[in-house]
């Protein structure tokens, strides 16, 4: 396999330097000139009619450049429901509605007059629960939907669902079933660097708008509408992306306070930013999904999976983002972790009086996975069975086709079950916990790994170009937000064209200059890039090599001359390069031209930026330049998502996540011995970053499991700030983790990786949740699994009843 | 209302005017310009501000500016020689993997300096106690604590040397 020089090989990322040194550029350390700070004036209650905005004082303090609200700015709606605006004119339907805006000359006068604003409301009943919004009769979040039909409840209009095989042929076929609830919790992405942008209009009515965002192109797509909204038909945004500071599924939507920005500059003329503090990230940011889901699972005497019947209700709070999708998302594991033919899964995505939601990494597969992987432990246990031997007997194959139509190529989930078992002694281990209240668990992950196709285009473009020393210039329009998706492609780069990691540099994300790319989520980033990137390549030296045919020669003669003339002890190369000279002959590797065969002598090689002056500037006709696209758009199908049926990803990464607990079953604390990680990564590209994706997931996976919630209080968040919201910090991360990657070397990634961006994070709950139970014998079905939590179940389970 | 305020800034006599109530972090963003220090949440719980002063770490978000009279302050962009080189501790974050995002990484590379100023071998367990009040989302710190344990070790090498 490894001809290549590299791909595998351990590297520093490039962008590395900058960020240890304070050089790296954030939104937040950008000013530009004559700019203004927005601040936005938010809503008092999480339901009530808008009587009257006076923004009076607000303009009569110093420093206020503008005040707007929806009364003298025009609409401009947002969601690709079209249900949020951004203003609110009528109704506030959530704490954190956008009822004004002011742009000043500094943040504090701006916040302070957003807070002189008085809004006098007619307080509404509101729901604050799926179950509430689903009563009949219960208030309505939105009166109407966007065209204004009345709507007739608060259930979002979309449908994710699957139903295949025969639900009743399959319990009846069950020797056992089980049946639980499980719920997952509101949370925060929590990027380290917050909310912000700047917008600014040239004096044509074009709009710049520096945005931390992860779809520049969808960006630039709904800000051009916006454009029109303001009368600005034609005229154009350009989309530039600074370092993000963390991303994480925040810049998965274009937001509110985006379109106040590029209203209040176009106001005022002048240019607009506007950052939230970390307040204001907690209570005006959209967070993760909180979720209930109920599955049934059965298996027959011998443990093969029967059927798996799953319904999950999604709090989507007052308006829908593309995080309401989830489900689209959690149809991959429902339908196709481990091999089930009788499958049904409905999802119901409901409107609430709560904050409105948004995409986290993972994206609906950890809600699911949740539910999934503990009950299987729980179906093995009823079966008598090892859970490990379970999941083995069901466990996923290459070349099946899933009953959603997922199309696996390769698969390394057996592998991942094995090293976590054998690394964690598991049948030595497992099942003596009780009395030492120590315990083992394990858990899967199915992952789309090769994009996952939720648009019309699932696609990603490329540009490379030379310049006259030999460096590959690559505008690529997906977003490195710290993954080390940029390390990855220059890795790509340096292989497939052949020059030194050194020579690649990677422009930044821009939609001027870059070409189209869907967006950087279901952890596509490296694998799209670095496919187009492969493709490109492979245009770009055969049309070097083209030139090369005509140029190589000269430059071989020139050097020879030169070396006949210099070197008393020259000898002629006993070779015919000049007959070698041939486009099929060549090679490039490391920056430097050859032809195959030829001795390793200095003058029959030439270095590439050499080459590339000699074409630029040769006598007749130069001034050649050297760049080629790609486009790569995966094999992939835009599923029927009624149905719940299409193949949504080129490639499919699998994981298992094993850990060791211990739960002191005084204080219901539990503490995390060990962890193992086995990955079926497709390929290594770079192991420092893949690597560092898998802890750094797995991070966010005991965060989810064991610690973060957004506390609300009738919508009100309760916890806005890193004092209350527990983020495992490294005192949190003090067990030893152990990681395994599994290569299956897939056909249709690039060198055969597969996306790694999100898998890490997705099984570590349930690995967890089935430890605490082999160690103490109580399930817990809620995340996060609290002290207290565990404590109270422990009690349940010393009077002798039941959980819940 | 503004106060002089003059300091040692990555050893160098600097004199500044401020309002009285102006926080450290806001005289080295917004008045000396050195945008390296971050702010993640203007409370004290993230660690994205630190900075040295007296050589000690402590967050730039809760520091009056005031109270820097007078002191030593010391920031990332202090760490790096004059040419630009990296230091030991930062080359050893570029090495390890320390960085992602790199939003937490000054305050991250801070916290290190001032641990590794008072001890060269520290466990693992003494590094995550040194960076408690630093919080990082990308990276699960397991390759934070690796690249601050390879510098420990770089420097006490090139110290016996
Ligand atoms: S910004 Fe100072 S601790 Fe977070
Ligand atoms: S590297 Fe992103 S927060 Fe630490």
């Amino acid at each position: 396999m490894s001809e290549e020089h590299f791909i595998g090989v351990e590297t520093a990322r490039p962008d590395a330097p900058d960020k240890v040194s304070g050089r790296t550029q954030y939104v937040h350390d950008i000013a530009v000139p004559g700019m203004l700070w927005g601040a936005i004036r938010f809503s008092d209650h999480a339901h009530a009619r808008i009587k009257h905005v006076d923004t009076s004082a607000a303009e009569r303090l110093p420093g206020v450049k503008a005040v707007i609200t929806a009364y003298n700015t025009p609409e401009v709606r947002i969601g690709f429901l079209r249900d949020n605006f951004a203003l609110k004119r009528d109704k506030v339907r959530q704490y954190r509605d956008e009822i004004a805006a002011v742009a000043a000359s500094d943040p504090d006068t701006a916040r302070e007059a957003a807070s002189l604003i008085r809004v006098e409301y007619e307080p509404l009943p509101g729901v604050f629960s799926p179950e509430e919004a689903l009563v009949e009769g219960a208030v309505l979040v939105h009166e109407t939907d966007a065209r204004g039909r009345p709507r007739a409840d608060n259930v979002v209009p979309v449908r994710f669902a699957h139903h295949s095989g025969d639900i009743e042929a399959g319990k009846r076929a069950s020797k056992f079933i089980v049946e639980g609830e499980y719920t997952v919790p509101l949370i925060q992405q929590s990027c380290l660097g917050t909310a912000g942008c700047i917008a600014s209009f040239d004096a044509r009515g074009n709009l710049t708008l520096i945005a931390k965002t992860q779809i520049p192109f969808l960006v630039q797509r709904d800000f051009n509408k916006a454009l029109e909204a303001l009368g600005l038909e034609g005229r154009n945004v350009r989309v530039v992306v600074p370092a993000l500071g963390g991303g994480f599924g925040t810049g998965l939507d274009t937001h509110a306070y985006e379109y106040i920005a590029m209203l209040l500059a176009w106001r005022t003329g002048q240019p607009v930013k506007i950052l939230y503090n970390r307040e204001e990230e907690f209570a005006y940011l959209s967070p993760r999904q909180s979720a209930t889901s109920r599955i049934r699972q059965g298996c027959d005497e011998n443990g093969k999976l029967t059927f798996r019947e799953i319904e999950v209700v999604q709090d989507n709070g007052a308006y829908t983002s593309w995080g309401a999708t989830f489900p689209s998302v959690m149809l991959v594991p429902a339908t196709s972790l481990y091999r089930v033919s009788n499958i049904s899964f409905e999802s119901k995505i409901v409107y609430t009086n709560n904050t409105y939601c948004q995409a986290m990494r993972g994206y609906g597969n950890p809600e699911i996975t949740w539910p999934i992987e503990s009950s299987i432990d729980e179906l093995a246990e009823q079966a008598g069975m090892d859970p490990y031997e379970m999941r083995l007997l069901n466990c996923n194959q290459p070349g099946e086709t899933t009953p959603m139509g997922l199309k696996i190529t390769t698969c390394g989930l057996k592998e991942c079950l094995d090293r976590t078992a054998e690394k964690l002694d598991w049948g030595t281990n497992r099942g003596k916990g009780k009395g030492v209240s120590r315990g083992f668990g394990m858990a899967s992950v199915i992952n789309v790994a090769g994009g996952g196709k939720i648009y019309r285009s699932d696609g990603s473009g490329i540009i490379l170009k030379l310049d006259d020393y030999g460096n590959v210039n690559v505008s690529y329009g997906g977003v490195e937000m710290g993954q080390g998706l940029h390390s990855a492609l220059i890795l790509t780069v340096a292989e497939a064209f052949g020059v030194k990691p050194d020579q690649v540099v990677i422009n930044q994300t821009d939609t001027a200059t870059c070409p189209w790319d869907v967006g950087t989520h279901a952890s596509r980033g490296a694998f799209m890039a670095c496919n187009a990137a492969v493709m490109a390549a492979r245009k770009l030296r055969q049309r070097l090599f083209e030139w090369a045919e005509e140029i190589y020669p000269q430059q071989v003669e020139e050097s020879l001359t030169k070396a006949r003339k210099h070197n008393p002890e020259f000898r002629e190369p006993e070779f015919d390069w000049r007959a070698a000279a041939s486009r099929d002959r060549f090679e490039l590797a490391d920056g430097i031209l050859r032809v195959q065969g030829a001795p390793d002598r200095p003058e029959l090689q030439v270095e590439l930026g050499r080459l590339l002056r000699a074409i630029h500037f040769r006598k007749q006709g130069g001034g050649t330049t050297f760049a080629e696209e790609a486009f790569y758009e995966p094999p992939t199908d835009l599923p029927d998502w009624e149905r719940g049926y299409g193949n949504m990803s080129a490639t499919y990464a699998f994981g298992t996540q094993g850990v060791e607990v211990y739960v002191d079953e005084e204080t219901g604390e539990v503490r995390i011995v060990r962890l193992v990680a086995a990955h079926d990564v497709g390929r290594v590209l770079n192991p420092q970053t893949l690597r560092g994706q898998i802890y750094g997931a797995l991070a966010q996976g005991v965060g989810y499991a064991l610690y973060e919630e957004v506390h609300t209080d009738k919508g009100r968040v309760l916890n806005p700030g890193f004092t209350d919201y527990k983020l495992p910090t490294a005192c949190e991360m003090n067990f030893p983790i152990h990681i395994e990657l599994i290569e299956t070397n897939d056909p249709e990634g690039p060198f055969g990786a597969k996306g790694v961006g999100e898998p890490g994070l997705v099984p570590t709950a349930p690995a967890i949740a089935n430890a605490i139970y082999d160690a103490v014998g109580v399930r817990i079905r809620d995340l996060p699994i609290t002290p207290e939590k565990v404590l109270r179940a422990l009690k349940h389970q010393r009077a002798g009843s039941p959980v819940r | 209302m503004k106060t002089l305020l003059r300091f040692q800034l990555n050893g160098r006599e600097v004199a500044f005017e401020a309002p009285p109530h102006a926080r450290l972090l806001d005289v080295l963003r917004d008045i000396a310009g050195l945008t390296g220090t971050k702010e993640g949440c203007g409370e004290g719980e993230c660690g994205a501000c630190t900075v040295l002063v007296d050589g000690r770490a402590l967050n730039s978000c809760l520091f009056p500016a005031l109270e820097a009279d007078g002191r030593s302050v010391v920031t990332v962009e202090g760490l790096a020689s004059r040419e630009g080189g990296l230091s030991e501790l930062q080359q050893a974050f570029v090495d390890e993997g320390g960085a992602q995002c790199g939003f937490c990484t000054p305050g991250m590379v801070m916290s290190a300096a001032a641990l590794l100023a008072e001890n060269h071998s520290p466990s693992d367990d003494e590094i995550r106690e040194a960076l408690v009040g630093n919080l990082c989302r990308c990276t699960g710190y397991t390759q934070i604590i690796a690249s601050i344990r390879a510098a420990g070790e770089r420097i006490g090498k090139a110290a016996t040397q």
